[in-house]
């Protein structure tokens, strides 16, 4: 058993980690750690920590432990931890919340899901719809995946389920702004 | 019984990775007189990678798409073929209808205003209605024949259940009522609303194969001869990795995955290729060939 002297614990830690419950509209002393999220989880077998160890994490102020983990970046938003939570703890919400946090500070704990949504994203602000095709190719790109998947495509391509042509919606404008608005605000990117 | 007619967004998908589903849709929706009317310009959901970046982009996306509807089409419910666009679109009206501020703030963020009046449903939602399921069935020209069928929900038609309020969050049962009602043999398994892994077959594709291992494994072990689903990205997660996991780590499986409207319009006539089954990449013609056929005995009292 770790043992963890909390007066040792920095205050900012223990702050941060009430602030990222707050913005997930979690109280983390409802947490009794029964592990239910962790057992449910898909995911759980390649996190370093689980969602019930990233709850212990912010519960003892150990934030940067929490912000440092792959856990919250390889969560699949799959809600079965908040469903199934005996306390109605919205776990999933803090799975992001963490996320959010670590990546504002400059942590990237998966490189290639960072890689992933910000072409997902990028497309989408520049077409208003995703095209799959450009997004695996581009995505191959930026993380340095090159031959993934590349077996499937020849078949996909020659029963025309993807091809070089792209979609977009007609209003590109109205999309980028929303997507400005957003995520631009106060000149601030995220 | 209400009409059926709804507003239609097919989602970035629909084209592409979903097309089967599209196809088959569309052949059922004929069929039974369902009327899809395509909202003019909508754009994506933008699915996990907004909801993970930030909140106000996860609910001004869908809202952008739900106020053109609520325009376009007054009156009309809107229709997401694919759960996770369901799940945004649904997740952004409920949100909007939490308070007044919300629902100005989204209006603002998409400058339009956003009544968030018009609900979201799945396809699945409205195909499992009991008087939909009697039109379905008096369509049929053929049965599912007792295929042995596990119906593979997902997350995101059950979760949030505040948000979706569709059947049983655990253990939702009325795809297997729709297709039983269609002659097939459902089974009973475990892991109807597991996850496939979702985007994670992309980034973490180790971590997220060994999440469809256990659906196929659990599938099979429970007498399933087919895995039928609602949603393309669960569809492609299982059907283009099916392979690639047996070559991978070393298993057997043969299961083909099906959209429950591909079925659907084998048993009112299609044929394989208007069903969309050529777009399998593990074979699923040849089972559903061998299974839906017409009811001998439905025929000789007809007769």
């Amino acid at each position: 058993m770790h043992t963890v002297n909390l007066s040792d614990v920095a205050v900012a830690d223990r702050e941060l980690a009430q602030t990222i419950a707050q913005r997930a509209n979690v109280n983390l002393r409802d947490c009794y750690q029964c592990g239910k999220c962790a057992a449910g989880c898909p995911m759980a077998d390649d996190m370093d920590l689980s969602p019930q160890q990233i709850m212990r994490a912010l519960q003892m102020g150990l934030t940067e432990k929490a912000l440092s983990a792959t856990g919250p970046w390889l969560c699949a938003q799959c809600m079965v931890c908040s469903t199934r939570c005996p306390q109605n703890i919205d776990i999933t919400k803090i799975m992001r919340e963490v996320r959010r946090e670590s990546h504002a500070r400059g942590h990237r704990c998966i490189p290639e899901s960072n890689a992933f949504e910000t072409q997902f994203l990028k497309g989408v602000k520049a077409d208003g719809r995703n095209n799959e095709q450009y997004l695996a190719a581009f995505y191959n790109l930026r993380s340095g995946h090159l031959a993934q998947d590349m077996l499937s495509a020849p078949k996909m391509l020659a029963k025309g389920m993807v091809g070089i042509g792209k979609h977009s919606v007609k209003d590109r404008d109205a999309v980028r702004k929303i997507y400005e608005k957003c995520l631009e605000k106060d000149g601030e990117q995220k | 019984m209400t009409e059926l007619k709804y507003s239609w967004f097919p989602g970035c998908s629909a084209g592409s990775t979903g097309i089967a589903y599209t196809q088959s849709a569309k052949y059922v929706a004929d069929k039974i007189g369902l009327e899809m009317k395509e909202i003019d310009d909508w754009c994506c959901c933008g699915t996990s990678a907004a909801r993970i970046t930030d909140d106000d982009l996860m609910h001004a996306l869908p809202a952008r798409s739900l106020a053109l509807s609520e325009r376009q089409y007054p009156g009309l419910d809107i229709v997401a073929p694919c759960t996770g666009c369901y799940s945004a679109l649904k997740g952004a009206r409920h949100w909007a209808r939490q308070s007044e501020e919300n629902r100005r703030h989204v209006s603002e963020l998409i400058d339009m205003d956003y009544a968030a009046e018009a609900d979201v449903k799945s396809l699945l939602e409205i195909m499992v209605e009991p008087d939909v399921v009697d039109l379905t069935v008096s369509r049929l020209q053929k049965t599912l024949g007792g295929m042995k069928i596990a119906c593979y929900y997902g997350c995101t038609q059950v979760r949030p259940a505040e948000v979706c309020n569709f059947d049983d969050v655990e253990n939702p049962t009325s795809m297997e009522r729709l297709l039983d009602a269609c002659g097939a043999e459902c089974v009973q398994w475990g892991f109807k609303t597991e996850c496939c892994g979702a985007s994670n077959h992309v980034v973490k594709p180790k971590a997220a194969r060994k999440a469809v291992e256990r659906i196929f494994r659990n599938a099979k072990a429970c007498g399933a001869e087919a895995i039928v689903t609602s949603c393309p990205l669960c569809w492609l997660n299982l059907d283009m990795r099916e392979q690639q996991i047996n070559s991978e780590m070393g298993t057997d499986y043969h299961l083909p995955v099906y959209y429950f409207t591909e079925l659907l319009a084998m048993a009112m006539g299609a044929t394989p290729d208007e069903a969309g089954l050529g777009y399998h990449f593990e074979p699923a013609a040849q089972l559903a060939q061998d299974r839906i056929v017409a009811d001998t005995k439905t025929e000789e009292v007809t007769r």
